[in-house]
């Protein structure tokens, strides 16, 4: 198999004459416009030795104004080249600080070779292993080690083995089994695109044969698959269309759909204004089924003959992006492929050191950090081990309020547990029980500071809902602490739990049928979301008791407010930590007002 | 498949996920027309991606004015045998205001004409995501364009805090007040645009080939005299020159390469042997050195 689009990511930093050595390449390939070669003649960085007039090879790569400024590069800048085989190679420039392994991780998550720059006047750094970690996590093909800088270190050979063998010992720890090395001098051209005279001690390859020469894996099991990215419907014509991966569909192949295991056949495949027999990897195509079969955006095409396991439950890596941690219990957005659904860290195994490998305890991931976690999606996905489908075994996690991506996921392996625990339907429903009791079920989520009669109120409302013969139960959150939460603190995370506990409870009384009245600060917008999401629509109602702090301290039914006061207790909600109003509720009530007006306010919208 | 038809397969495919995956994923999507051949492309393009369906999103085209009047016969021609939907807008506070491209400034006159004007039009239909036909090999700061790329209210572009795209899982999802530009095109190289162009007999404008125009020097950028509006010095007279255009834009700040390709397979020829950059042509990117960037921030493609 041959890739006519070789992906090839640079990591080092400038430091590391990384951007010189691009430079180099991509003018002594005839890769770069003159005028733009040209334009480097006379633009110098502060500190720069190189003469006037002379190229500096490292102002071809380094794009925004902010980085020319601090003098490195701060994102990831994308550049294509022609092999002189004819091929096209794509370069992924990275970043190499550690602030910026996000950057790395997303020009490696479409590499096939890593080139890792080592200074040889500086040895191997620990940001030399951290390049190593990611790589081997990302899964990249092919790893060159680029000793460069010897022209300063006499070209000696005793100098590169030296760092060499430093490298593969780490390497031992990796899922790396193709790493070549090359002595080379960016500066001075020494085996970049033109071998060495001044290393007769290297007979290997230069930087552009080793790259030129690599060829992807042969797949030990190619039978294709395909996403549905869209619903194609023209006059009498309804296909689907989407990008195959590996192997190849014909006309008349029987596949399945994942996760609904539907069968159909492949009546006609489509490409524009004709019909082909065969699609092969890579190609965009849309698919006629028959029968027609009920498939939509996110599903996934295989072969009738290969055995999918769609799951919920997951082992995987991740990578941490945003500056917010991640907080295990809380709701993200999984992206995988062309599928989204709300999914949420259960567990967080232990956090990767970047720098020598090593797996330490962790209860959150912060900005740059890798872990290991279990993940637990809404809906079954089809997904696979990262080692075996790059393509399958990625997501990425996206918060639900600013849609910023914040964590990339590698899946290790799904969980049996989620293959094997099957929604047991029985016959006597939700709604069946609601009407035997003559009222709708639903859950009034009363949420506001310590102090503001959310109890009070709560405590109210089922009062009168009782005299009227109603079925109503309040889920009170400091009374659930003392039992089913009781292993729960204050932190962002254990507060993201309690409200996924409470949450999960007043799902299975609104199940038997009862009005619901839950009482719990839950100060987090998205816990609160979360909360709402495992209900039908018009069946949670969020109901903000907005009292002013003030009273609430003033109130201090519990004495809670003095104790936080003295710094007694951390993260006491309007004190040590915030509390984010919400933006749409259903039922916005003072506080401070009457308690019979705002539990007839609450009547009103249950009844 | 020869090297070079495998490399352009590739990126067709790619091009053909990422416009599928914005007309799935957009509730209001737009595909920029410019008339280019870049455009060009991304119209076959579109047209390949949704077949049999018709191209699902309108087109839009930001006009200045001050376009080659070949430009806007071409277009209409094109857009009508496409069987597309397609939105022209032109500031027209800024042609009422006198903005023109010889006494405003060039850089003003582009922000009011073309930057602001396309905030305008994006505004006014509430598109969510705009398709444009950019390249990372145009230019440096647009080699640090992400695929689909998020602008925050106002249509700001903030190359320092970028969405993180990994893989080909693309975050299509927007904030309130943000928008998307989409880069289908982002990894091909102006030669692959040429070859594409070659393999599929995609029509593009008369401007690109070789042709006697009448033509003033300024500088050493030759530029054509399009219509009565052009001011000549004095005494001056156009002069007849053979030559083609290598990316069109407003005939005023569009200067034209002496060349005598008359068909496709002589461009990509010429393009090959002249190791030139194709913006090196265009008046308003030599301002200042990060001028693009400095554009893009403030919504330009």
């Amino acid at each position: 198999m041959e890739r006519s689009i070789i992906r090839l990511l640079t990591c080092g930093s400038v430091d590391d004459g990384k951007s010189t050595l691009i430079g180099r390449l991509l003018v002594e390939t005839d890769s770069i416009p003159h005028d733009t070669i040209d334009s480097t003649r006379n633009i110098r960085r502060s500190g720069s030795t190189i003469a006037a007039g002379e190229i500096d090879f490292s102002l071809l790569t380094d794009g925004l104004e902010a980085e020319r400024e601090q003098g490195i590069t701060i994102d990831v800048a994308y550049r294509s080249m022609s092999l002189l085989d004819g091929k096209r190679l794509i370069i992924s420039d990275a970043p190499g600080h550690e602030q910026y392994t996000r950057n790395m991780a997303v020009a490696a998550s479409r590499a096939d070779i890593a080139l890792v720059l080592v200074d040889a006047t500086k040895g191997v750094r620990t940001q030399t292993l951290r390049h190593l970690t990611i790589c081997s996590l990302m899964g990249i093909s092919r790893v060159i080690v680029a000793i460069n800088k010897l022209d300063a270190m006499e070209y000696s050979q005793s100098v590169f083995e030296e760092i060499r063998s430093h490298v593969q010992t780490a390497l031992t720890r990796m899922h790396l089994d193709d790493v070549l090395f090359i002595p080379l001098s960016a500066l001075a051209g020494d085996n970049v695109v033109q071998g060495s005279t001044h290393m007769n001690w290297y007979r290997g390859q230069t930087l552009l044969e080793s790259i030129q020469e690599w060829r992807p894996a042969e797949l030990a099991d190619a039978s294709p698959r395909m996403r549905i990215q869209l619903i194609s419907r023209a006059d009498n014509f309804r296909g689907v269309s989407g990008t195959v991966h590996r192997g190849s569909f014909t006309v008349g192949d029987e596949i399945k759909i994942f996760p609904s295991n539907q069968a159909a056949k492949i009546a006609k495949i489509i490409t524009y204004k004709e019909e082909i027999q065969t699609a092969h990897d890579s190609d965009a195509v849309t698919l006629l089924l028959e029968p027609e079969v009920d498939a939509t955006r996110g599903d996934l095409i295989a072969a009738a003959s290969e055995e999918l396991h769609p799951s919920d439950r997951f082992n995987a890596e991740i990578v941490w992006l945003h500056e917010d941690p991640l907080i295990h219990s809380r709701s993200y957005l999984l992206i995988a492929g062309t599928s989204q659904t709300p999914a949420t860290v259960t567990r967080i195994r232990h956090k990767i050191d970047v720098n020598t490998g090593s797996q330490n305890p962790a209860s959150n991931l912060g900005v740059n950090e890798i872990g290991s976690v279990e993940i637990a999606t809404d809906a079954p996905l089809t997904l696979l081990p990262y080692l075996q489908s790059r393509e399958f075994g990625n997501f990425i996690l996206v918060d639900r309020l600013t849609f910023r991506t914040v964590g990339a996921g590698m899946i290790r392996h799904s969980l049996r547990r989620g293959e094997n625990v099957v929604l047991q339907k029985y016959e006597v429903n939700k709604s069946a029980r609601a009407v035997q009791k003559n009222q709708r079920a639903q859950v009034i989520w009363l949420t506001g500071l310590s102090g503001s009669g959310k109890s009070t109120i709560a405590n109210g409302v089922e009062k009168r809902l009782h005299a009227l013969g109603m079925h109503a139960y309040v889920l009170d959150g400091d009374n659930l602490r003392m039992g089913l939460n009781s292993d729960l603190g204050f932190t962002p995370e254990d507060r993201a739990e309690n409200v996924r506990r409470i949450s999960e409870v007043a799902k299975v009384l609104v199940d038997a049928g009862l009005i619901v009245l839950v009482a719990v600060i839950s100060p987090f917008e998205t816990d609160r979301q979360r909360a709402k999401s495992l209900f039908d629509e018009g069946e949670f109602l969020e109901v903000f008791v907005d009292t002013p702090v003030e009273v609430c301290v003033d109130r201090d039914p519990k004495g809670l407010y003095k104790k936080a006061n003295k710094g007694e207790i951390p993260n006491f909600t309007g004190i040590g930590q915030g509390y984010e109003t919400p933006k749409n509720p259903d039922l916005h009530l003072k506080g401070d007002a009457d308690l019979d007006e705002n539990v007839t306010k609450v009547l009103g919208v249950i009844i | 498949m020869s090297v070079d038809q495998k490399i352009l397969k590739a990126l067709e495919s790619e091009s053909i996920e990422i416009l599928r995956e914005t007309a799935a994923a957009f509730r209001k999507p737009v595909m920029m027309y410019s008339i280019g051949k870049d455009s060009s492309v991304l119209l076959h393009l579109a047209k390949k991606a949704f077949y049999p369906a018709p191209i699902p999103f309108p087109l839009l085209h930001i006009d200045t004015t001050w376009k080659f009047r070949e430009m806007i016969s071409f277009r209409d021609q094109v857009v009508a045998e496409a069987g597309a939907k397609l939105f022209v807008h032109t500031n027209k506070e800024g042609v009422a205001s006198g903005a023109n491209p010889f006494t405003t400034g060039i850089s003003e006159y582009t922000r009011i004409m073309k930057t602001v004007a396309l905030r305008q039009a994006l505004d006014e239909h509430a598109f969510d995501a705009a398709i444009g036909g950019s390249r990372r090999d145009e230019e440096k700061s647009r080699a640090k364009e992400r695929i689909f790329s998020v602008r925050d209210a106002g249509h700001k572009w903030d190359p320092r805090n970028q969405r993180p795209e990994l893989w080909r899982t693309y975050n299509t999802r927007l904030a309130p007040g943000q928008t998307m530009r989409v880069f289908p095109l982002s990894d091909w190289t102006e030669i692959d645009i040429w070859r594409y162009i070659l393999q599929e007999n995609i029509e593009v404008n008369p401007l690109y080939f070789a042709k006697e125009r009448p033509m003033v020097k300024r500088g050493d950028q030759l530029i054509m005299v399009d219509d009565e509006r052009y001011p000549l010095l004095d005494g001056e007279k156009p002069e007849m020159i053979k030559v083609r255009f290598r990316t069109l834009g407003c005939y005023p700040l569009t200067a034209a390469v002496e060349s005598t390709a008359t068909n496709i397979t002589e461009i990509v020829e010429e393009v090959f042997a002249v190791k030139l950059s194709e913006r090196a042509t265009r008046l308003i990117d030599g301002a200042k050195e990060d001028s693009m960037e400095k554009k893009k921030t403030e919504g330009y493609f």
